[in-house]
């Protein structure tokens, strides 16, 4: 294989890996906030029980969200050197910012979440929490502007220089950072994270509820959880809505290929289920008539701009684009269904005798995991065959001294050493689960208890 | 080379030296700590060690991520041309950390002895191995770098294992050692304090002894890398106070003032950064053979527009960083005490 295979191979290995932990970190660390808070407010402890519990799960996350997050940062250097030089003046920026506002922050009071409870005061840690979860989400902002404007470069910049020599300069900062697609990648993004985590809350809630353990815990996670879930994954709808109007916008090509569009046309209709027979041009499956013009358009009768319209060089790869795109909804749409069914018996009281339900969100962890792996596979494949949309072309962006031996080797590297990680994730996870929450918890001690005028009574526990 | 302008591009110079020295200052000790991790056997000493630095570890390697972020968006040309040309060195290094930050979750989670021997080992050899890499990536800009017409590396992996950068390394891991030692002193109590007194003291004379020798050979040997100090010999003051924070460790040590001991070794490390940019400066990365084709600050760096830009990120970013690494270091003062949130 030539080099440009394999770094892409080993790019998109590293990154999907990395991209399972943030977006759990994410997630957790607003379920942390919204668990805390209420603790704070209502005294209840088992809501500091269960924040308890949550901050080990998600030290968890974070640290292998470090681990890998670092080879990332370094990757962008030693394969896409000549992107790195063509880009370092737009993109490095993002990334030194999202260094600055969003790893310290995080990393810093993570100490405190984890460390801290019995040396600092109820409000100081309530105040780390916040400030872990902001870190968190700033990470988003800073890394979805720098995607965000290899996607749709909009105005913000200009080009410096001809051939080896050229590069991309700042012409004007927030045109950069809220360029065209910014907006409505960030919001999708921060709920496919949102999602994550409540669905990892769930599965583990609905677990220990099908195994009699830690019922009241689980139950109180569980609520939170398919609460969060609920209202993240319809806002994940609405938000991928824009962003797809987004997409037909700036990336026609892109749109088509997720649609396997060959041939621009009026009320053209939307894909529900099927695959595409690149020979023929054509979608074989179900399809809903006039649908996608009404999605992108507005309007039933609007024309949606076909994949023929540009010139073979300049396509995505079809089948995969369709495929990673049409996965995602999917997901997306499972995630809706379960967690409004999932609320509606809980609301009611019935969820723990439906043992099919829980089972169904024990296993519903996948979901957002698919759904965030697959949306960034469509994001990222449908770019193609740019590194930076329309400016620079993936080929062009690798380093020029690394030979493909050398990549083989780190690819190897990188392959053991997240397996081993992954089995470390996995082993500590159980680890964390099988412990599930400390009773000691339930009657904080120390700095953390409430003074006597102020402790609840018994029954609110 | 001495027209000197307080620019943009001069004030980038001196930030991301600030991170690249908060770097070696912080993780500098918690790698060091790892390096001496082997030489107790008793695991509740062992523990003692990882939680010494449980709290701070993952902070600490932020830095050098934002250091990399830094160099990414200010000096691009530099961040292209190294990254992807000690690309092997760099993706060891990249292993040795995340083998080190899976050995210190890892170890405390089965109590068996060879499950545990098998993370400590990991835990140790991570840490060496980062510190003897970083130690050599930075000999090797010290040394000069084979760079061509457009900049871009054009020497091999093996030639950046020269006996020079090995020795920068061999220097890097015994500063690491010693400042991670004086640390442990200041986090412990009783036997284990004793052993680490005893061991600091050894570290003292390991690292002395190469700094000597690495004195010594880069006067022989790189001349470059003493230049602007012949040209301006008041710089000769920054080498002055250098030894002088060296041995003022020693003396703060017999006198059982840790803190200043430590603060001393922090002044070390700060001091030898400052020589090592003082040289190197306005080179980035030299290129011995043709000079005409070295990185410096000006023909590698980003727009003046963006590097003003990133210095109001900075400006607002930096001081929040610095108070709440202050604030973080002041909660978690205080010896090691192991409980259940321990590792």
């Amino acid at each position: 294989m030539d080099v440009l295979t394999l770094s892409r191979i080993q790019f998109g290995g590293t990154i999907a890996f990395h991209y399972i932990y943030p977006p759990l970190s994410i997630g957790l660390g607003l379920l942390l906030v919204i668990m805390e808070g209420l603790w704070l407010k209502t005294g209840n402890n088992l809501y500091h029980q269960m924040a308890r519990f949550w901050t080990r799960v998600f030290a968890l996350t974070f640290a292998i969200g470090v681990a890998t997050g670092i080879v990332m940062e370094f990757e962008f250097g030693t394969n896409w050197a000549t992107y790195s030089r063509f880009v370092g003046d737009v993109f490095g920026s993002a990334l030194a910012a999202e260094g600055i506002f969003a790893f310290f922050l995080e990393s810093g009071f993570l100490a405190v979440l984890m460390f801290g409870w019995d040396k600092v005061g109820r409000k100081t840690h309530f105040f780390s929490t916040c400030m872990v979860c902001l870190g968190a989400h700033f990470s988003a902002v800073w890394i979805v502007v720098a995607n965000s404007w290899m996607q749709t470069p909009g105005r913000g910049y200009h080009i410096v220089g001809h051939g080896l020599q050229s590069r991309a300069e700042i012409t004007d900062f927030w045109q950069l950072i809220f360029n065209p697609s910014t907006l409505q990648r960030l919001g999708h993004t921060v709920c496919g994270a949102w999602c994550a985590g409540a669905f990892l809350v769930i599965s583990v809630s609905a677990w220990y509820l099908l195994r009699g353990r830690h019922v009241d815990f689980a139950r109180q996670s569980l609520k939170f959880g398919l609460l969060v879930a609920l209202g993240a994954s319809l806002l994940q709808a609405v938000t991928g809505h824009i962003s797809a109007q987004g997409v037909a916008k700036n990336q026609p090509a892109k749109l088509a290929a997720f649609e396997g569009l060959y041939n621009t046309t009026s009320n053209a209709p939307l894909v529900i289920l099927g695959y595409v027979d690149e020979k023929n041009q054509k979608v074989v499956g179900l399809t809903a008539p006039e649908l996608l013009s009404f999605m992108t358009h507005n309007d039933f009768h609007s024309p949606v701009i076909g994949l023929n319209d540009f010139k073979p060089e300049d396509r995505p790869p079809v089948t995969p684009c369709f495929l990673f795109f049409h996965g995602m909804v999917g997901s997306g749409l499972a995630m809706i269904g379960l967690s409004a069914l999932g609320f509606l018996y809980f609301y009611r009281g019935t969820l723990q005798e439906r043992r099919w339900l829980l089972w169904l969100l024990v296993l519903s962890v996948l979901l957002p995991q698919i759904a965030n792996q697959l949306g960034w596979f469509a994001a990222e494949v449908g770019r193609q065959p740019w590194i930076v949309y329309g400016v620079m072309r993936t080929p062009e962006g690798l380093s020029a001294v690394v030979q493909a031996h050398t990549v083989v080797a780190s690819l190897i590297l990188f392959t053991l050493i997240y397996f081993l990680l992954f089995a470390v994730f996995i082993y500590l996870l159980n680890d964390k689960i099988q412990h599930g929450p400390h009773e000691d918890d339930l009657i904080p001690a120390g700095k953390l208890a409430l003074p006597m005028s102020q402790r609840p009574t018994t029954e609110s526990q | 080379m001495n027209t000197f302008h307080f620019d943009l591009n001069f004030i980038w110079f001196l930030l991301i030296g600030v991170l690249f020295t908060g770097y070696a200052m912080l993780d500098g000790f918690d790698l060091g700590i790892g390096a001496l991790h082997l030489f107790t056997r008793k695991d509740e000493e062992r523990r003692v060690l990882i939680n010494s630095i449980g709290p701070v570890w993952d902070g600490n390697e932020v830095w050098l991520v934002t250091g990399g972020g830094a160099l990414f968006a200010a000096f691009p040309d530099v961040y292209a041309t190294v990254f992807s040309g000690f690309y092997l060195a760099l993706i060891l290094l990249l292993v040795a950390l995340i083998f080190r930050a899976v050995a210190i979750e890892f170890r405390s989670k089965q109590p068996m002895r060879w499950w545990r021997q098998m993370w400590d080992v990991s835990f140790a050899g991570g840490s060496i191995l980062a510190a003897l890499l970083i130690g050599a990536a930075l000999g090797n800009i010290a040394w000069g770098v084979p760079l061509d017409e457009h900049g871009e590396f054009a020497g091999t992996f093996l030639g950046l294992l020269t006996p020079y950068p090995l020795l920068v390394g061999l220097t890097t891991l015994a500063l690491f050692m010693m400042h991670g030692a004086i640390y442990g002193v200041m986090k412990t109590e009783g036997e284990l304090h004793d052993k680490l007194r005893e061991w600091t003291r050894r570290c003292i004379i390991f690292f002395v002894i190469c700094a000597v020798t690495l004195t010594m050979a880069t006067l022989l040997y790189v001349p470059h890398m003493a230049a602007r100090m012949r040209d301006c010999p008041w710089l000769f003051s920054v080498a002055l106070l250098n030894m002088l924070a060296i041995a003022n460790i020693p003396r703060e040590f017999h006198h059982g003032r840790d803190h200043m001991a430590f603060l001393s070794s922090c002044g070390a490390i700060i001091t030898l950064m400052a020589l090592f940019a003082l040289n190197l400066f306005p080179n980035l990365v030299f290129s011995p053979r043709h000079p005409e084709h070295s990185l410096t600050i000006y023909n590698a760096a980003s727009s003046p527009r963006t590097l003003g830009i990133m210095l109001v990120i900075a400006g607002i970013g930096v001081p929040a960083v610095l108070a709440y690494t202050v604030c973080i270091y002041w909660i978690f003062r205080g010896k090691v005490k192991l409980d259940r949130l321990s590792y």
